[in-house]
Parts: C-alpha cells; structure tokens; sequence
C-alpha cells in the first residue's frame, strides 16, 4: 500500500461531526464484527484455557481438577512423541518449502514477469489439504501409483510412501510443500517487487553474475521480508492436520501422530476435552514464542529496509 | 499475516530484455518447465484416473490416456448409480451424494464469504471514518486477536455450537466464520484510510450521510480489494476439513472435504475405488479452478504484504 493519502486531517469532516462524535452509528457499524470477536473469538480462547484445568466430557459438568491435565502431558510419552513428530515434520516442511519458494519468487522476478507463470505456480493453493492428501495418496500408492511405477521401472524397489514409518512424515511434509509452495514463492515475489530494478541494472554493467546479484542484492534486501513468511508459515506447519488425517490417519504405529491430530483424538476419539484443551494451550505457547519472533524481526527488519 | 495487499501494482514491464542465448538461462527455463510440470501433472494425472474403469486400472497402470474411457467414476461419486452397479465397478457401497456435498459447500461458503466481508468492511469503516471514544481501544483490541491462531479456538467453539444445538447444521459450520476476522478487518481498514477524504468531503457537501458515503463511495472504490479478499475467503472456506469435520456427522450438514474423507475411508474389499475417488476429488476441486479463473489477474498480483506496524 503505497499511495498513501497525503491531504491533511480534514477539517469539514470533523466540523460535521457531532459534538459526540459518530458513536451511535460507529455502534451500528462495529456491532457484527463485535459479537463475533467477543462470542467466537475471545470466548472460546479464555474458555480454552478455563477447560485445560478441568476434567470435561461434553455430557456432564466440567470438573475443576487444577494442574492435572498439565500434570499428566508432562508425563504423557504419547505427547512427547507427537510434539517430536511434529517438529520433524516443521522442519522438513519450512525447510524444503522455503528454499524451492525462494528458487521460484527468483525465476518469476528475473527470468520473466509472467503473470501466467505465477497464476499455474498458484494453483495447487487452490485445492484443500484434502484433495492434495488423495492426490498425492493416488500418484504414491504402492500397488498402482504411477510414482512408484516409474520407480519399479528405472529398477529400484517401490516404496510404501505412505505406509512406511520412516518415509510418512517426509512425503507428508512433500505433499504440503506442492500444495503452498506457490503462495509461499508469490508472497515472496512481492517483496522481491520491492527492491528496484536499477540495482540489478547497475550490478550487471559492474559484470556481476546472477549468482552474484542473488547473494548481493536479492537476498541482504529480502531477508526482512524472508523473516516475515518463515514465521508465518511455520506458525501455519505447526497446525498440520488435514492432510494426515486422510493419508495415513496418524499411523503407521503413531508415526504421523503430530499434536494437533492427538489433540483430536483426545477430544473426540476419547472424549478427553480437558486433556486436549491442556495440549492446545501448549501448543498455543508455542505459537505465540514463535509469534514474539515475528513482531521482533518485524521491526528488526523495517530499521534494515530504511 | 496472512496477506493480500490492495495495490495493484503491475511489475515495470519496461525492462529491456536482451534475448541472448546463455547456458545459464536455458538451465533456468530447464528448471522452470519442470516446476510447472510438477505442479500440473498431478492435476491431469486425476484426470486421466477419473475417466479410466477400476479395472483397466489394475490392467494397465501406466497408460497416460485414460483405461477403458468412461464417465462411470463421475456417475459413482454423484450416486448416480444402482447399488449393484457400483459394487459390480469396484465401488463402496455407501451411497455418498456429492450434489448434496457440492451444495452443501456452496452454502456455507457463500454465507461465510458474503458475511464476513461484509460485516468486516462495516468495521472497518468505523475504525477508519467515524469518531468515537475508545475506537483505538476496540481496534487494538480486535488486533490482539491476530495473535489467536485459529485452531485454538476450535474446541471452545464446538462446546459453544453444541450448547446452542447447532451441531450438525449448516449454520453451525459457518457461525463462528460469519462475523469477522481480524485479518479482514485490519486488512480493510488500511484500504479505507488511503481513499482519498477529498472524496467523502465532496459527497458531504452534495448533503450524503455517513452511511450513503459507505454504500455508495466507499464500497464502491475499495471494489478490488473487497473481490480479491471475497475470493480468498471464499476458496479458504470451500477448502476448510477439520472445523465441519467436527461439526457436522450426517449428509444434511457434510460438505465436500468432508465427504471426500469418508468416500477415502470406505475401501472396497477389492481395493481402493481410485475412479470414483479421483472422480469425487475433481468435483471438489473443479470449482475453486474456475472461480481462480475468472478472477487470477486480480488476486495474482494482489498477493502480497500487509506488515502490520
């Protein structure tokens, strides 16, 4: 948002304003949006954190049982291991997704301006985790996936992708990658919009090489930006659900269990909505730390740009 | 945060593009055919799968054109089939209607989409036009929100719903999406601060209130980011799963992702009915590829940053 407006506060509208202002019709107006933040939103987060220190099962009261939930987790293996998955899968996402976004923003921005490139690149944000889920469930099966038919045909043996305990959480992790790469790589793209064209120009009459001017020019003036998408996109890797939920529904053997799918199950697998609360509020702090993060490059990052 | 900025600015096109043949630009025109390759196969690849029999596709799994090319998939996932037919064709016999899943979709994202920007943009409004006390108290307060992720709020709220008997309805899937968020509202808010006030003035002076300049000027001129926005929230609520998964556990309230899952879920004894699924998993995806369509110059060169300062 450039054009910023740049007339002065002006003074007919604030001497048509009443002498109280236009509270009655600013009533009107946020009033939606109000009880919708306060039913829907601040509501449930403070009933979140109310429900981790109760013992809840839907059908009768909740119960207050103080730190046990908190209690429990902490000694729950089962979350140990779903948090260590998780991560796992946080990594391999943000890690590869990250990169291959950066790669594509660079060849939209220098190779070619086209807005065709960038609206195919866009398309696989278009379809739900879900569809994502089965089309790369199809394309990878064992027995009649074309992946592992090319696979058996260049003469290697063909790989459960899905069903293996050690392959699940990378092709998950791949899966998601295909499917936000493309918004990833057009955030991006907007930030490389930024940095002027005559830097480029400049450099290339100096005989600087486009690997040159990657590390030179692209990269010291997107880092502000790099730093704003790696924490929002982490923030949004944590959350994996959808697509475990239908390729591998957690397993094999707890493999795929990440958090946000054990927090399900506790809640509606087993009826434990006191126990899940306890591991959202966990996983909340862990956002919210990783959040703190974003604010702080965030500024960091606008004394850089200038 | 998640982003969409209102600029429309298009890249300087006027950029002198020396066409030399380099090794190093043919490597990235290499790379960037094979990106585009990745992203669209797999979306021909369902394609090829939906038009292909069950058994044509145990035959001859490595045929690029369809098996047997048949419409029968399409005919399964719309229950447009007997029983016997389906069994016969290798599929569940679970009988999923996705005329009711795709309208069932349609609802509630055309309510939450319509809603949510609507209220939002009255919001908005309020927090960049008019004068009241404690207006940048209520928007601070609104930006706090941004610090909730979602998910958090999905348990509390599924209590909420159940408590207010809505479980299992359409309404129930989209009430918590229908007010605002405070993404769309810090999002507009930004856009109607930079509406020139040389506009509203003169709209006062030819004796306008506050609410006509909102319909009739405002709306009007922050048009592009409405749409794009519209649209974003839209395909977001089209493809949400894990809050109707919650919510909704019959066919009066399921929607597609929904209903995808279970269709996944319900394997034949014969294996997979990867026809009918890749068929199902096409309806649902088909809708968001054309709406995209119609407006993909827009929202392309709209994504894009809103830093929050």
């Amino acid at each position: 948002m450039t054009v910023a407006s740049s007339s002065p506060p002006s003074r007919l509208l604030r001497a048509k304003a009443r002498p109280g202002g236009d509270g009655a019709l600013a009533a009107v107006f946020v009033a939606p949006a109000m009880l919708g933040f306060l039913v829907f939103l601040l509501w449930p987060t403070l009933r979140g954190v109310y429900l981790s220190f109760t013992r809840f099962n839907l059908l009768t009261p909740a119960e207050w049982v103080g730190l046990d939930n908190y209690v429990r987790m902490v000694n729950d293996p089962i979350f140990w291991d779903s948090l260590k998955v998780t991560v796992e899968y946080v990594v391999i996402n943000i890690g590869i997704q990250t990169v291959s976004a950066l790669a594509i923003a660079v060849l939209l921005q220098r190779l070619t301006q086209s807005a065709v490139l960038r609206g195919i690149v866009l398309t696989p944000y278009l379809m739900s985790n879900v569809v994502a889920g089965l089309v790369w469930l199809w394309i990878l099966d064992t027995q009649l996936g074309i992946g592992n038919e090319i696979i058996s045909a260049v003469g290697l043996d063909r790989v459960p992708f899905l069903a293996d305990e050690t392959w699940a959480i990378p092709t998950i992790a791949l899966i998601n990658v295909w499917r936000h790469v493309g918004y990833t790589a057009l955030l991006l793209f907007a930030g490389l919009q930024a940095i002027p064209n005559g830097m480029y120009e400049a450099a290339k009459v100096d005989g600087a090489s486009e690997w040159r001017m990657f590390w030179r020019i692209t990269m010291p003036l997107l880092r502000p930006v790099l730093a704003v998408v790696l924490i929002m996109t982490v923030i949004g890797s944590f959350q994996v659900f959808d697509t475990i939920a239908v390729t591998t529904a957690g397993g094999p053997a707890n493999a795929t269990n990440v958090l946000q799918y054990y927090i399900y199950g506790s809640a509606f697998g087993r009826f434990q909505f006191g126990y899940a609360s306890a591991m959202s509020v966990a996983l909340l702090v862990v956002l919210s730390a990783i959040t703190v993060l974003q604010y702080r490059l965030t500024r960091a990052g606008q004394t850089d740009l200038g | 945060m998640a982003a969409v900025t209102a600029t429309t600015t298009t890249p300087p096109a006027v950029r002198p593009v020396r066409r030399r043949f380099s090794l190093g630009r043919v490597a990235a025109w290499a790379v960037m055919g094979l990106i585009v390759l990745i992203t669209l196969l797999p979306f021909y690849w369902i394609l090829r799968t939906a038009l292909s029999t069950n058994a044509g596709l145990r035959a001859d799994p490595t045929n690029p054109l369809p098996v047997d090319l048949t419409g029968t998939g399409f005919e399964r996932a719309l229950g447009l089939q007997s029983a016997e037919e389906v069994v016969a064709q290798g599929g569940a016999g679970g009988g999923l209607r996705f005329w009711r899943y795709l309208l069932n979709s349609v609802i509630v994202s055309t309510l939450i989409a319509g809603c949510q920007i609507f209220f939002s943009a009255m919001a908005a409004y309020a927090f960049a036009r008019l004068n009241w006390r404690g207006r940048d108290t209520v928007f601070g307060l609104f930006l706090a929100g941004l610090m909730v992720p979602t998910i958090f709020t999905l348990l509390p709220n599924f209590v909420l719903i159940k408590q207010l008997h809505l479980v299992d309805t359409l309404l129930g899937i989209a009430l918590p999406s229908l007010f605002m968020t405070p993404f769309a509202v810090f999002f507009l808010r930004q856009f109607f601060m930079n509406i020139p006030r040389e506009v509203e003035e003169a709209a006062l002076l030819d004796g306008a209130g506050k609410v006509k300049i909102f319909f009739r000027v405002v709306l009007p001129m922050a048009s592009t980011p409405i749409i794009t926005l519209s649209v974003l929230t839209y395909i977001t609520a089209w493809n949400d799963y894990f809050w109707p998964l919650m919510v909704s556990y019959s066919d009066s309230s399921r929607v597609l992702t929904v209903a995808l899952a279970i269709f996944r879920a319900q394997t034949p004894a014969a294996g997979v009915d990867w026809s009918g699924l890749t068929a199902a998993t096409l309806i649902a995806a088909l809708p968001m590829l054309v709406l995209f369509a119609c407006f993909a110059r827009r929202i392309v060169s709209s994504i894009g940053f809103t830093g929050i300062k």
